[in-house]
């Protein structure tokens, strides 16, 4: 094998397997961060013998079985000898893992869930998810965060030390406790969607630095959890929104809103998946804010075939949404499809009646209540409100597109 | 793993006299870890006014009227407790009657040195 080759194998088995076998590791000693080493090493390794020797039939378990060797040379600098035994332990275990036939046990679910724990700072737990199930850099992170890498990485040792010292477990727990712990694994997958952006579904979300890690998450969970049908709901929202990704800005850069999007440029591939998704989640008949939110977008998605939106049904799910999920994003998008559902007094109603402390400064209530302000032909008021909503994006396209509303 | 709840009640529930049911229901709390055979040690505190609090600095032992910190809280009480995961700690630190109107503060006491001094 080419050089180029191995490294393209090294590649794919880093991609399909690092997950895996930091879960697998991590789940077992509690120490994500001596997993991460363990198996740093062991990759660092890989590459140099691999090209040399040739990848090995069984390349994960190869990489195990390197890890293991890491896990021994820091259970004898453990001077503690509560640290030692387990750290020998897992290390024996990893080299017959290794070498069975078996497939290792897939613990991802378990280190996701951890990721989540509602013991770990809710702005870490995004983060510590994306660098321990797909292995991304703090400085990746930060930027998409829009944070100094210093205090990522900060952030990210704080959360793995908090689960190794307070020894939170490595579990799928159980019925009373599952639907909450599920529901913060989803949401921090969703916040991976939507980094560096206050809103996904905002019409406007140009900037979705780690959509694409997000949505292999989101698949990864739903291999994981093929019945539960947040999970389908989650992922259907991620590829409705990323079907779009190329529609939202003409070949010029410009912004284009949602309703005047060029269809033909919307990816049917990612939409159709999404549709399926959906269709899935809807066979168990359990409603969440996810499906609701997914269901949203697959109106969007239907102005392909009927060539028009159905606001009056989209009104309808947000009802449903402010109910479940009455987040600031919700409660603006419910105001704008009751203005496009034909009642734009109502619609505006519903956006002065949201608390000033948190509309203040956020960027879709100030574009919502330009809009509605000129549906209305109060084009004077509306004026300063485009300008405002302007000020309130670090998107330049879409900055553009709401000064030139503003000045029309 | 040992981990030890520390019992922080809102100042308030000084004024009110103690309501017997929450006396019971402080007794069966400590029966009930008592019977699952995880409690390690743990008391109820009183009144914070009867704390001393005791420091040295320079050399020169200082002594002070009343708990460490004023605040609209203090610490209640504590349990010391040994179970396998911080998930399971969480779950008895719920159950404790206290954290209906105050809060529990769960601390790992997995260090190595309080490893060594427990043995």
């Amino acid at each position: 094998m080419s050089e180029a080759a191995t490294h393209t194998t090294i590649e794919a088995v880093v991609r399909n397997s690092y997950g895996r076998l930091v879960a697998y590791l991590a789940a077992r000693s509690g120490d994500i961060a001596g997993a991460e080493d363990a198996l740093s090493e062991a990759l660092g390794v890989a590459l140099q013998r691999w090209p040399i020797d040739g990848v090995p039939q069984k390349p994960e378990a190869w990489l195990l079985h390197a890890a293991r060797n890491r896990l021994i040379d820091a259970a004898r600098h453990a001077h503690v000898r509560e640290k030692t035994q387990p750290l020998i332990q897992l290390a024996i275990e990893a080299g017959d893992v290794a070498a069975s036939h078996a497939p290792f046990p897939d613990e991802r679910l378990k280190l996701l869930l951890v990721c989540a724990h509602p013991a770990i700072d809710v702005a870490a737990r995004t983060p510590l998810m994306l660098q321990a199930v797909l292995g991304l850099s703090a400085a990746r992170i930060a930027s998409a965060f829009l944070v100094s890498p210093a205090a990522m990485d900060q952030r990210l040792v704080r959360a793995k030390n908090k689960i190794r010292e307070a020894r939170i477990p490595f579990r799928i727990p159980d019925a009373p406790e599952w639907p909450e712990r599920a529901s913060f694994a989803l949401d921090a997958i969703y916040a991976a969607y939507t980094a560096g952006w206050e809103n996904a579904v905002d019409d406007g979300a140009t900037h979705h630095a780690l959509a694409p890690e997000a949505i292999a998450i989101g698949r990864t969970l739903v291999q994981l959890l093929p019945d539960e049908p947040e999970a389908h709901g989650l992922l259907a929202l991620m590829l409705h929104c990323e079907a779009r990704r190329s529609a939202r800005h003409t070949r010029e850069g410009k912004f284009v809103p949602l309703d005047q999007q060029d269809t033909a440029r919307w990816s049917r591939a990612l939409i159709a998946e999404a549709e399926n998704h959906l269709r899935v989640a809807a066979t168990f008949k359990r409603i969440g804010r996810y499906q609701l939110e997914a269901a949203i977008q697959s109106i969007h998605a239907h102005r392909i075939a009927s060539g028009a939106v159905d606001w009056p049904e989209i009104a309808l799910l947000y009802e449903g949404l402010v109910r479940l999920a009455p987040t600031i994003g919700a409660h603006v998008g419910r105001a704008v499809a009751l203005a496009e559902a034909g009642n734009a007094v109502a619609g505006l109603d519903a956006l002065d009646t949201l608390p000033a402390d948190r509309t203040v400064n956020y960027q879709p209530w100030w574009a919502a209540r330009a809009h509605l302000l000129r549906r209305l032909d109060r084009c004077a008021e509306a004026r300063p409100v485009f300008e405002r909503a302007a000020s309130l994006t670090d998107d330049p396209a879409l900055r553009a597109y709401l000064l030139d509303q503003a000045a029309r | 793993m040992k981990y030890l709840l520390l019992v922080h009640l809102p100042k308030t529930s000084l004024d009110t006299p103690k309501d017997p049911a929450d006396v019971a229901a402080g007794r069966a709390y400590g029966a009930a870890l008592q019977a699952a055979g995880i409690f390690v040690a743990g008391v109820g505190l009183g009144s914070p006014e009867n704390a001393t609090t005791v420091s040295v600095r320079d050399g020169k032992r200082q002594v002070q009227d009343g708990p460490y910190a004023e605040s609209k809280e203090f610490l209640g009480g504590f349990v010391v407790i040994d179970v396998p995961d911080l998930d399971t700690a969480l779950a008895w630190a719920a159950r404790n009657p206290s954290a209906a109107h105050g809060s529990i503060e769960v601390h790992p006491l997995g260090g190595a040195y309080f490893a060594s001094a427990a043995k």
